[in-house]
C-alpha cells in the first residue's frame, strides 16, 4: 500500500491541497527530514493532517505519520481502512485514557522505529480564530521516551475556515503554515510543555490575521 | 518617431518580436542586477533582489506562454490568476462563519464569467458580476438569515469580485479583438502594451521614488510613496505609452493621449486603494505564493484599475469590435 498512498499524497493531495489552501509555507527549512521526529500542531480542522502531509518531500513521506484518535478514524471499517493505509496513521486510543492502558504506546513505537509523527496536542479541535486549547501533555511523554527526537512546533493559519469541525465542503482559503525551530525535551513535563505552548504562540503571533467578523 | 522601431521593422521584425526582446533584455539586465549588487557596499538593499528576478522570469514567462496560446492560453491563465487573487482577498477580509457557501458561490462567478468570453457575448459579461452577482449574493445572504453585520460582509465580497475577477477579464476580452480591428500587433498587442505599461509604472515610480524621493503623498496609508516618485512615474509611463502605443495598438492622437495620461496615475490609484485595504487588515502582504513579491494581489493591485480604464479608451478611441 505504501506507492498507493505515495501516489495519493504527490498526484492527488498536493495539488488539492494548493487549491484549497495554497499551502504557504514559512519556515520550511525547519521542517524535519528524517525520524524519529515529532511535529506538534494545532488543531482546528481535518484539513491540518492532508495539509502537513503535502509539505513533505516524496523520499520522507513513507516516515511521515499522523497520530489520530482511534475513537474517530477507526470507527467504521472504510474509514478504518483509509486511516491506516493511505493516511499512515498511529491510533492513540482516546477513550482508554486512564484505564491503566498504555495508549501512548503505538506512538512510542513508531518513534523507536524511526518515524516522523504529526500530534496535535490540543487533543481535538477547535474553532479556527480562537485561541489554542489547553496542551495535552502525551507529547511531553513522547519527547521523555525518546528524547533524540526533536520536537517541531508548527501553526497552521487558516484550515478551520477551508473545513471547520462539522462542516462538509471545503471552501478555498488561504492558510499559512508557520514552521518553527525544534524543541527538545528538557528533562522535565512542566518545563517542556511550557516551551511547546510558547514556541506555538510564537508562531501564532507571526501568522496573518484571520478574522470572523463578531457575529454573536 | 520610433526610429527603433522602424529600423526593427526595416530588418523583418514585427512590433511584438522587438517588443518581448526588449522586455527579455530588461530581464537580463535585472537578473545580472541581482547577481552582482548583492556582492556589494548596498548588497543588504538588494538581498531579495534574486528571488524578485526568478519570479519575474516565471510571471513573464506564462504571460508569454498564455498570449501564445490566444484567447484560450488567456483565458485559462487569468481565470487561475483571478481565482488565486480572490482567494487571497476573501481569506484576508474579515468574513462572516455564515458565508462559506456565499464565498464558495463568489468562486463560482469565475467560471461563469469565463464562459461569457469563450461564447463571446461582451453584453453579458458587462453585467453579470455588477448587476446580477451584486444582487444575488446577498440575497443569497439573506436567505441564510444572519443580517448582523450584513452591509459589510456582503460589500466585501462584491468589492474582490469587481476587482479580482471582473476587473481581471477585460484582458481576455481583449484577446478577442479580431486581427482587422488592430492591424498594428493584433489582439496580442493590445494586451502587451497593457501589461507593460502597467507594470512599468509601477517600476518607474519605485525606482523615481528611491532615487530622489522626499515629500511623502499618502503617509498614513502607504507611508514609502512619495510625490516625486508618483509624478517621475507618470512622465516616464505616459513617455513609454506616446512612444511605443502606435507600434502595438490602433491608438492615434487624442486617444493616445488620452491613454498615456490617465493609465499612469489609475495604475498609482490601484497601488494605493490596495495599500488601504492591506493596512486596514494588518498585513504587508497578501501571502507569500510568489517569492520576493508578496502574494498575488500585491503583484495584481494596479492591473485590477487600468485592465477596465484601458479597455474602455480603446474601445471608444479606436477599437470597433466593442
Amino acid at each position: 500500500m505504501t506507492w498507493l498512498r505515495l501516489l495519493l499524497i504527490t498526484v492527488v493531495l498536493r495539488p488539492w491541497a494548493r487549491l484549497m489552501t495554497g499551502a504557504d509555507v514559512i519556515g520550511r527549512e525547519h521542517l524535519p527530514l528524517t525520524g524519529p521526529a515529532i511535529i506538534a500542531a494545532n488543531h482546528n480542522s481535518h484539513v491540518d493532517t492532508l495539509l502537513l502531509l503535502t509539505l513533505f518531500p516524496a523520499r520522507t513521506l513513507a516516515r511521515v505519520r499522523p497520530a489520530a484518535a482511534a475513537d474517530y478514524f477507526l470507527s467504521n471499517p472504510a474509514i478504518s481502512w483509509v486511516s491506516r493505509n493511505l493516511i499512515g496513521i498511529v491510533p492513540v486510543d482516546r477513550s482508554a485514557v486512564g484505564s491503566g492502558v498504555d495508549v501512548l504506546a503505538p506512538a512510542r513505537a513508531a518513534l523507536e522505529n524511526g518515524d516522523i509523527l504529526i500530534i496535535f496536542p490540543e487533543g481535538t479541535r477547535g474553532e479556527a480564530g480562537e485561541d489554542m486549547a489547553p496542551l495535552k501533555s502525551g507529547v511531553a511523554r513522547l519527547a521523555e521516551a525518546c528524547p533524540r527526537a526533536p520536537v517541531t512546533p508548527v501553526w497552521i493559519q487558516g484550515a478551520g475556515r477551508v473545513l471547520p469541525k462539522g462542516a462538509h465542503i471545503p471552501v478555498p482559503m488561504t492558510c499559512a503554515v508557520l514552521v518553527g525551530e525544534p524543541i527538545h525535551w528538557t528533562g522535565d513535563r512542566a518545563s517542556f510543555m511550557a516551551a511547546l505552548k510558547q514556541a506555538l504562540e510564537a508562531l501564532h503571533a507571526q501568522a496573518p490575521p484571520l478574522k470572523w467578523c463578531e457575529t454573536d | 518617431m520610433t526610429k527603433l522601431a522602424d529600423t526593427l521593422q526595416l530588418i523583418g521584425a514585427s512590433p511584438l518580436a522587438w517588443g518581448c526582446a526588449v522586455v527579455a533584455a530588461f530581464l537580463i539586465a535585472g537578473s545580472a542586477a541581482a547577481l552582482i549588487l548583492p556582492r556589494t557596499s548596498a548588497g543588504p538593499d538588494f538581498a531579495d533582489l534574486g528571488k524578485r528576478m526568478i519570479s519575474w522570469w516565471v510571471i513573464i514567462g506564462l504571460t508569454a506562454g498564455s498570449l501564445v496560446g490566444g484567447w484560450q492560453g488567456t483565458s485559462v491563465l487569468f481565470a487561475i490568476v483571478s481565482f488565486l487573487a480572490l482567494r487571497e482577498f476573501l481569506s484576508l477580509a474579515p468574513a462572516r462563519r455564515e458565508d462559506r457557501l456565499i464565498i464558495l458561490l463568489a468562486y463560482l462567478t469565475i467560471p461563469i464569467s469565463y464562459l461569457f468570453v469563450i461564447i463571446n457575448i461582451y453584453m453579458f459579461y458587462l453585467v453579470f458580476i455588477p448587476v446580477y452577482v451584486f444582487l444575488a449574493l446577498p440575497f443569497l445572504m439573506a436567505c441564510i438569515g444572519q443580517t448582523r453585520g450584513f452591509l459589510a460582509s456582503s460589500a466585501t465580497i462584491h468589492w474582490g469580485l469587481v476587482t479580482c475577477v471582473y476587473n481581471i477579464g477585460f484582458i481576455p476580452l481583449l484577446m478577442r479583438v479580431p486581427r482587422w480591428d488592430a492591424p498594428q500587433a493584433g489582439a496580442v498587442g493590445l494586451v502587451f502594451l497593457l501589461l507593460v505599461a502597467t507594470e512599468a509604472n509601477d517600476v518607474f515610480q519605485y525606482v523615481v521614488g528611491k532615487l530622489i524621493g522626499r515629500r511623502k503623498i499618502a503617509p498614513k496609508v502607504s507611508p514609502g510613496k512619495t510625490w516625486e516618485g508618483f509624478l517621475g512615474g507618470c512622465v516616464l509611463t505616459t513617455a513609454l505609452i506616446i512612444l511605443i502605443g502606435p507600434d502595438f495598438t490602433p491608438l492615434r492622437g487624442v486617444g493616445l493621449w488620452v491613454v498615456a495620461l490617465s493609465l499612469p496615475p489609475v495604475g498609482f490609484a490601484g497601488d494605493v486603494t490596495f495599500s488601504a485595504i492591506k493596512r486596514d487588515i494588518g498585513v504587508k502582504d497578501t501571502s507569500h505564493f510568489i517569492p520576493g513579491h508578496g502574494g498575488v494581489l500585491d503583484r495584481l493591485d494596479s492591473l485590477t484599475f487600468t485592465a477596465p480604464l484601458y479597455f474602455h479608451l480603446l474601445a471608444y478611441y479606436a477599437l470597433a469590435t466593442y
